[in-house]
């Protein structure tokens, strides 16, 4: 068992491993690559998984879950509050609309009502993980039509509850349950056993306590977990949360995803945030890379082959219906063209809980198995296609738009990104911080000391815990978008890797450095950073300035006097550079600091002239009004 | 072709309404040289070689400024007692700046009427600005009159937009070398944009 187990990780990490670069490299996005990749070693082609692609995307759907709980952890609750009009509106919209028009169809074709009405409902969904993970791959994500697309999809994750609740209403013979095979799902749950109203405060009683442990339990417990210091332990409690409200979502029969991404939108306050968010994130993404790969693999050809008409013109007539009213309600919602043609080509698939609803709906006994097979397949052949249908958007429908240039605009209203990330705010940090503050700059603080973040959240500063050499992390603080990284860090080594990760992730950005002494400062420098800064440089010129002052130096010559010597100081600095190339790397640091402070101190003798100011000399014009009347010097 | 030295000098430009767009529609040619002394220098502490060297390699020299206290802000003046230096730019060897032209655009609050001898300043701006023509002068240099922005409150946006176009096109007639008068032909002009009315009319929009 252990060995077919990781024969067939082998197996799915193999297939994602080869089959997504090339997607990504032709310019087709992740999701297509992992689909393709289900396809090949799916029973059609390679036959290397077969029945069990079930059970895993049972398993691979949690990656669904954790994927809204990132979602809701970067929409913060008064961005949810700003987007009720098109979830309500847009999203209410389509799903009645939809489930209406395809109901109708149903019965056009000689359906029962309820049949219709079920598969209407079914097919009125889009698939949340395909959507999101496309248009957040795309960048779309922040975009209008990338926003309205969100909002229809979280109406839709909502709608899925009562519509399981309303299914066994809808069973014509009222054949409760037949066979519960399909464990897991909202069918089963704990409470199934209870009068309606004692379900009904279940359920409310499980969303209250998510909000309210989310608020006052999990915060501290993250804090006091934070220091530990210990990364695996953070990461394992960020796991045991969003498991945790997906068995109590799983247990008052709503769904999991929708608990998950209400406790994700009550952290998205929290210092935490970015943490959690890099510690879910390659879990959701290797979780929803095996789902899309278990979609294809479980799209079944042998029926597509049997009956290709049947299945062709199904997907055909569901992407053609979705599409036109996801359009049509787009515009009637006053978006403009180009957006409305983004909302209608991400959105015309049928998403994942088909596969949950049709089956629920079989074992309710609302729908038969030579009804739910076809469309099951047309579901999965429509996710497919989704992929497909942005890049055909992408490259052939918004260029007649000309609207490539909006959407390069920097994201605005909707998501704040800052401009400066600052990381590290020791006493240095801190200073610059508070500087840019009092002038109105807005900054994103990163800080790897918990109790740090603490006592300046408490003061009202927008602070995040993490450890900002982290690629994911940065990348979570939106180092994407910002346009200045200070680096204000403790330690050489710390700002050294800072340095790396950024230039390598984030080459756009315009890094200032903390340094400390003319060692690393040449370092960073040679790494890439573009504006270094000698920690003790100015505060020691100031103290010398001062001793100046003292020894009978009048207060502005010294200040002069400092002013020159820095820069001539910062002169010698690059000179060094460049001496130190030919010098060979063999010297010890040690012997390195020598070599350079006789350099240094080489240089102040040679720049005799360091007190210039001439036109304040009148000598010269002394001796020269002197001449003229003849008076000898 | 001029190669043209702009030496802009406003401590405050982010409160400025009349400046700021001026150096929205300044031009870009090449030769044209802009000096923005408050941007560079924030500390006063002027690198004298450079910026000697910047007025070595430009034939004519704007100095641009608002007036603050009848004269010039202080970095401008701090750049005047640094940079012009004696042997350098005065002096029995000081020909560095020999037979350059200069003038300055300034930026002025008051009206025109007011800069007279009957005025309420009692003086013309000329003579306020006797201090820095004698400089130009001991510094060899042909000091034209200068060009005067009156009544900077009161102008709304049509007068800005006006004078911003304006200001273009003085740069552009510098920089081709098109100004047909020297120091002496505007001596007897309160204002370059007098002499010009009279002297080149055609310059004027």
């Amino acid at each position: 068992m252990n060995g077919s187990l990781l024969f067939q990780a082998f197996i799915y990490l193999a297939a994602a491993v080869i089959a997504v670069p090339i997607a990504k490299r032709l310019g087709l996005g992740s999701v297509l690559g992992y689909l393709l990749a289900g396809v090949v070693i799916g029973p059609f082609m390679l036959g290397l998984v077969g029945q069990e692609g079930e059970d895993v995307m049972h398993f691979a759907e949690f990656g669904v879950v954790m994927m809204l709980f990132v979602v809701g952890l970067e929409l913060e609750p008064s961005l949810l509050w700003r987007l009720r009009q098109p979830i309500l509106g847009l999203g209410g919209l389509q799903v009645l609309v939809t489930s209406l028009v395809f109901a109708g169809l149903g019965i056009v074709v000689g359906l029962t009502w309820q049949e219709a009405v079920a598969i209407g409902m079914t097919l009125s969904l889009s698939s949340t993980a395909i959507v999101l993970q496309s248009l957040a791959e795309r960048g779309l994500l922040k975009t209008e039509g990338g926003q309205s697309a969100f909002a229809v999809l979280l109406f839709q994750d909502i709608a899925v509850i009562p519509m399981l609740a309303l299914f066994p209403l809808l069973a014509a013979g009222g054949s409760a349950a037949a066979e519960h095979h399909d464990e897991g799902h909202a069918s089963t749950t704990l409470i199934a056993s209870l009068p309606p109203w004692a379900q009904t405060l279940a359920v409310i009683g499980a969303v209250a306590a998510i909000i309210v442990f989310g608020r006052f339990l999990v915060r501290p417990a993250l804090s006091a977990i934070a220091q530990t210091r210990l990364r695996e332990i953070f990461t394992a409690a960020a796991l045991l949360l969003v498991i945790g409200i997906a068995l109590l979502m799983s247990a008052v029969g709503l769904s999991p995803a929708l608990g998950t991404f209400l406790a994700g939108v009550v952290l998205a306050n929290s210092e935490y945030r970015h943490e959690l968010e890099s510690d879910i994130d390659p879990f959701k993404g290797l979780l929803l890379g095996l789902f899309f790969i278990a979609v294809g693999a479980s799209i079944d050809f042998g029926l597509l082959f049997a009956q290709p008409l049947l299945i062709v013109g199904l997907v055909v007539a569901i992407i053609a219906v979705k599409f036109a009213i996801l359009f049509g309600l787009a515009r009637s919602f006053r978006l403009s063209m180009d957006q409305s043609a983004l909302v209608a080509f991400s959105l015309p698939q049928v998403g994942e809980f088909a596969f949950v609803l049709f089956s629920f709906a079989r074992q309710e006994g609302v729908l038969t198995a030579a009804l739910t097979d076809p469309l099951v397949a047309a579901v999965a052949l429509s996710m497919a296609l989704t992929p497909l249908l942005l890049v055909i958007n992408e490259r052939f429908v918004q260029p007649r738009f000309g609207t490539r240039k909006a959407e390069a605009r920097p994201a605005d209203a909707i998501d704040e990104e800052n401009a400066v990330l600052i990381v590290g705010f020791g006493s240095f940090g801190a200073t610059v911080g508070r500087l840019l503050k009092a002038n109105n700059i807005r900054t994103t603080v990163l800080d790897i000391d918990s109790d740090r973040v603490d006592l300046l959240r408490k003061l009202g500063l927008k602070v995040y815990y993490g450890d900002a050499s982290r690629y994911d992390l940065l990348a979570s603080a939106g180092a994407g978008h910002a346009k200045i990284l200070v680096i204000a860090l403790d330690t050489p080594e710390k700002t050294m890797a800072l340095v790396h990760t950024a230039k390598k992730h984030f080459p756009h950005l315009t890094i200032y450095a903390r340094a400390f002494d003319w060692n690393d400062a040449q370092d960073l420098v040679r790494a890439g950073a573009h504006h270094v800064y000698r920690e003790s440089v100015d505060t020691a010129l100031r103290m010398g300035a001062e001793v100046m002052q003292t020894m009978g130096f009048r207060a502005y010559q010294a200040r002069r006097a400092t002013q020159t010597f820095l820069h001539h100081d910062e002169q010698s600095m690059h000179e060094l550079v460049a001496h130190r190339d030919d010098q060979a790397a063999y010297l010890t640091n040690a012997r390195r600091r020598i070599a350079d402070l006789e350099q240094l101190l080489l240089a102040d003798l040679a720049d005799a002239d360091l007190d210039r100011d001439a036109g304040w000399d009148p000598d010269s014009l002394r001796e020269e009004v002197r001449q003229q009347a003849g008076l000898s010097a | 072709m001029a190669r043209v030295l702009v030496l802009f000098a406003h401590p405050a430009l982010e409160k400025s309404r009349v400046n700021r767009r001026l150096l929205k529609a300044l031009p870009k040619l090449p030769g044209l040289t802009f000096h923005d002394l408050y941007e560079h220098c924030p500390s006063f502490h002027l690198n004298v070689a450079y910026e000697q060297e910047l007025l070595t390699n430009h034939d004519t020299i704007i100095m641009q400024h608002p007036l603050y206290w009848y004269s010039v802000p202080p970095l401008l003046k701090q750049w005047m007692d640094l940079v012009l230096e004696h042997g350098w730019a005065y002096g029995l060897r000081g020909e560095a700046l020999r037979g350059k032209q200069v003038f300055q655009i300034i930026t002025v609050g008051g009206p025109a009427s007011s800069y007279m001898h009957e005025g309420f300043q009692k003086h013309t701006l000329r003579d306020f600005l006797l201090p820095i023509e004698q400089t130009a002068r001991l510094c060899r240099m042909d000091y034209l009159a200068p060009y005067v922005i009156y009544g900077t409150h009161r102008l709304n946006e049509d007068d800005l937009v006006r004078e911003a176009v304006a200001y273009r096109r003085l740069l552009e007639w510098v920089h081709n070398n098109q100004l047909p008068f020297d120091g002496s032909a505007t001596q007897s002009y309160a204002t370059m944009n007098e002499a010009m009315s009279t002297l080149a009319p055609e310059v004027l929009v």
